[in-house]
């Protein structure tokens, strides 16, 4: 079978990071708006209707294309800010809108027949039968896939479902729950991906000094992992720590680690997936320009039949360590 | 006795108890439970299907026999084909009420009436409105939901609005299966290690903190979910239904102190008091409910 070359699929949270992307070589740049209908609803970060307005003018003269993503759960009463979203995306000529909630697809397919919806990942769609009703009702043309498949489940599945594309995450940050099927987050600290756009919130984040010199890392009051004197403190994703059970001390959910999949690129693409997902619209354009180079040299290079190139990003992914996560079947 | 209007619901077991001791829970419920509608199938991981299996038939017909209305819940996180399969015979099953806990499966229902379990992502009048159309008439509210999305769902919909109001919320559910990770297994060779905690595996911080409960692939809150004090103001909001999860404690005695209160016949700060001697050492929870985060326990006047 004649591969497919893949579309690589790159964050922007900023109208710099949007420009650092298409010139590093990126196929789609995926934002948000600055607000709570997005998943990455962070200070400072995201754009506003006039910054995407140009952000597509950039990429489009480029021949890079926009996605932007709406995939939080709109709320009870105030659907009209979920749907301006919608329809702001349709004016400003986005490529595509990436969408979570089955009532906000189900307008944004009504009202906007001519864009191009993908499934946000936070859909956790996860089988055919999911897929598929997405597809047949609303003309949903990409399913973002849940990171819970390994690379032969997702082979398995493509043949399933086209022409419906799929899309993967790739590298960056690493959901270990079915992603917008988990209320952790809240469950602590009162916000979730669902309903806030944030999970593990920064504000709610402490870092407290030990006498010994160490240092300890919370999340809304609970102790999420403890670090020596010298030691660097991670950020305390509620997953990412170390707790207490079965009367053990671990990392019982998931090491801080990060998703890197560059060294089995190879095997997502001869399972027919359409495009390479990078997690991080909340990280710098220097983060962005050096992954995104790192994944074109990768996608290219498998393309034309080369070894993979050998690149180092050791020193951009969190605490240095590195998984690729459910494609692999031990994961679980 | 008179009927109700408001009804009890029994979730479905998310544990790994024992088969036999699943089936003599249920035959107790049948015979001596005051809910009105009793949820039987496994909702977490399906490596556990088959032990429950053959027991599941005279379940099912005690507990009809016994007048319960019965549910069938299907599993949250689909991936197989194995478990599309068993999803497919499940959706096509005649005669009983399916729970869909994942869109395909609500998807599979063909416009045929079902549930909407608390596992698919129904946050706002538009999902609910879309899935009544699917044939939704019942619905069972996500965790995390505050009583004004809860009273907004409520006043807008068609479908019965269910709410959860007592047991560990259930908040994740993963491919990976943190009970085997936990005893250092994989999940293939996993040796059904879940089965050792009846009411999940507590989880605390590195602080002694209780805070959450593994069950097999899914995570649970620590805390028991408490509703007593706030299934009033719940009821006037148009919530007619609630939903009580199976812990390891005696269910039949939980649901009684909840139809008395529903009843008007027992206090609830009465009733607070008598659930914690029921489930002696949990910690309780309403957080959600207020708009707050999920483990903290708010006083219902403060």
């Amino acid at each position: 079978m004649e591969l497919a070359r893949p579309e690589l699929v790159c964050p922007a949270g900023t109208p710099a990071a949007l420009r650092s992307a298409v010139d590093a070589g990126a196929d789609c740049v995926y934002v948000g708006f600055r607000d709570e209908t997005n998943a990455r609803n962070f200070p400072g970060l995201n754009f506003s209707r006039k910054e995407l307005e140009e952000g597509i003018a950039y990429a489009h003269e480029r021949g890079a294309k926009v996605l932007v993503a709406i995939n939080t759960f709109p709320r009870a009463g105030q659907p009209e800010r979920w749907h301006q979203a919608v329809d702001d995306a349709a004016r400003l000529g986005a490529d595509a809108a990436i969408l979570a909630d089955i009532g906000l697809i189900d307008y944004a397919a009504r009202a906007h027949p001519e864009l191009r919806l993908h499934l946000s990942v936070q859909a956790a769609a996860s089988n055919p039968d999911a897929i598929r009703f997405y597809a047949d009702t609303f003309g949903v043309r990409r399913v973002v896939l849940p990171r819970v498949l390994t690379v032969q489940e997702i082979a398995a599945l493509n043949d399933k479902i086209r022409p419906v594309e799929t899309e993967v995450f790739v590298f960056g940050g690493l959901c270990v729950m079915a992603e917008g099927r988990c209320a952790l987050s809240s469950y602590a600290t009162g916000q979730s991906p669902n309903m806030n756009g944030v999970c593990s919130p920064a504000g709610h984040v402490r870092y407290v000094e030990e006498a010994s010199g160490g240092v300890t890392s919370q999340l809304a009051g609970f102790t999420i992992n403890r670090f020596g004197a010298g030691e660097p403190a991670g950020y305390p994703t509620l997953c990412k720590g170390r707790f207490q059970a079965a009367g053990r001390t671990s990392y019982l959910f998931e090491e801080p680690t990060s998703l890197n999949t560059l060294a089995i690129l190879p095997d997502l693409i001869k399972a027919g997936v359409t495009a390479f997902k990078i997690e991080g619209r909340q990280r710098g354009r220097a983060y962005v320009a050096a992954v995104v180079q790192a994944f074109r040299a990768g996608v290219d290079a498998v393309m034309a039949g080369r070894a993979l190139p050998d690149i180092d990003l050791d020193r951009i992914t969190e605490g240095g360590r590195q998984t690729t996560g459910a494609y692999e079947k031990a994961w679980r | 006795m008179t009927p109700s209007p408001t009804s009890l619901t029994l979730g479905p077991c998310l544990f790994n108890w024992r088969p036999e001791t699943l089936r003599d829970f249920y035959f107790r419920i049948a015979d001596e439970a005051d809910v009105d509608t009793v949820c039987v199938g496994e909702v977490v991981c399906s490596k556990r299907t088959p032990f429950f299996a053959p027991f599941v038939p005279e379940v099912l017909e005690r507990l009809a026999a016994a007048g319960k209305e019965v549910v069938l819940s299907s599993l949250a996180l689909i991936m197989s084909e194995r478990e599309l399969e068993q999803a497919r015979e499940l959706a096509a099953a005649e005669g009983w009420l399916v729970e869909a806990n994942d869109v395909s499966v609500a998807a599979m229902m063909g416009g045929r009436p079902f549930v909407v379990g608390p596992m698919v992502n129904v946050y706002n009048e538009g999902t609910l409105a879309y899935l009544e159309d699917r044939g939704a008439t019942r619905a069972c509210l996500p965790a995390e939901l505050p009583a004004e999305v809860i009273g907004l769902l409520a006043g807008s919909a068609k479908a019965e609005i269910e709410v959860q109001a007592f047991g560990r919320l259930p908040l994740a559910i993963s491919a990976r299966c943190y009970h085997a990770r936990s005893r250092n297994l994989a999940k293939d060779g996993c040796q059904y290690v879940c089965a050792e905690d009846p009411d999940g595996m507590a989880v605390d911080t590195l602080d002694d903190e209780p805070f959450l409960a593994v069950n097999g692939t899914q995570t649970m809150s620590y805390h028991y979910l408490d509703l007593l004090a706030e299934l009033g103001d719940l009821r006037r909001m148009g919530v007619h239904r609630f939903r009580l999860w199976p812990q390891d404690v005696d269910m039949v005695a939980v649901a009684a102190l909840y139809r008395a209160v529903l009843a008007g016949g027992l206090d609830p700060a009465e009733a607070g008091g008598r659930l914690e001697a029921l489930c002696p050492g949990a910690e309780f929870a309403n957080g959600y409910i207020h708009g707050r985060e999920g483990h903290l326990f708010v006083d219902a006047d403060g």
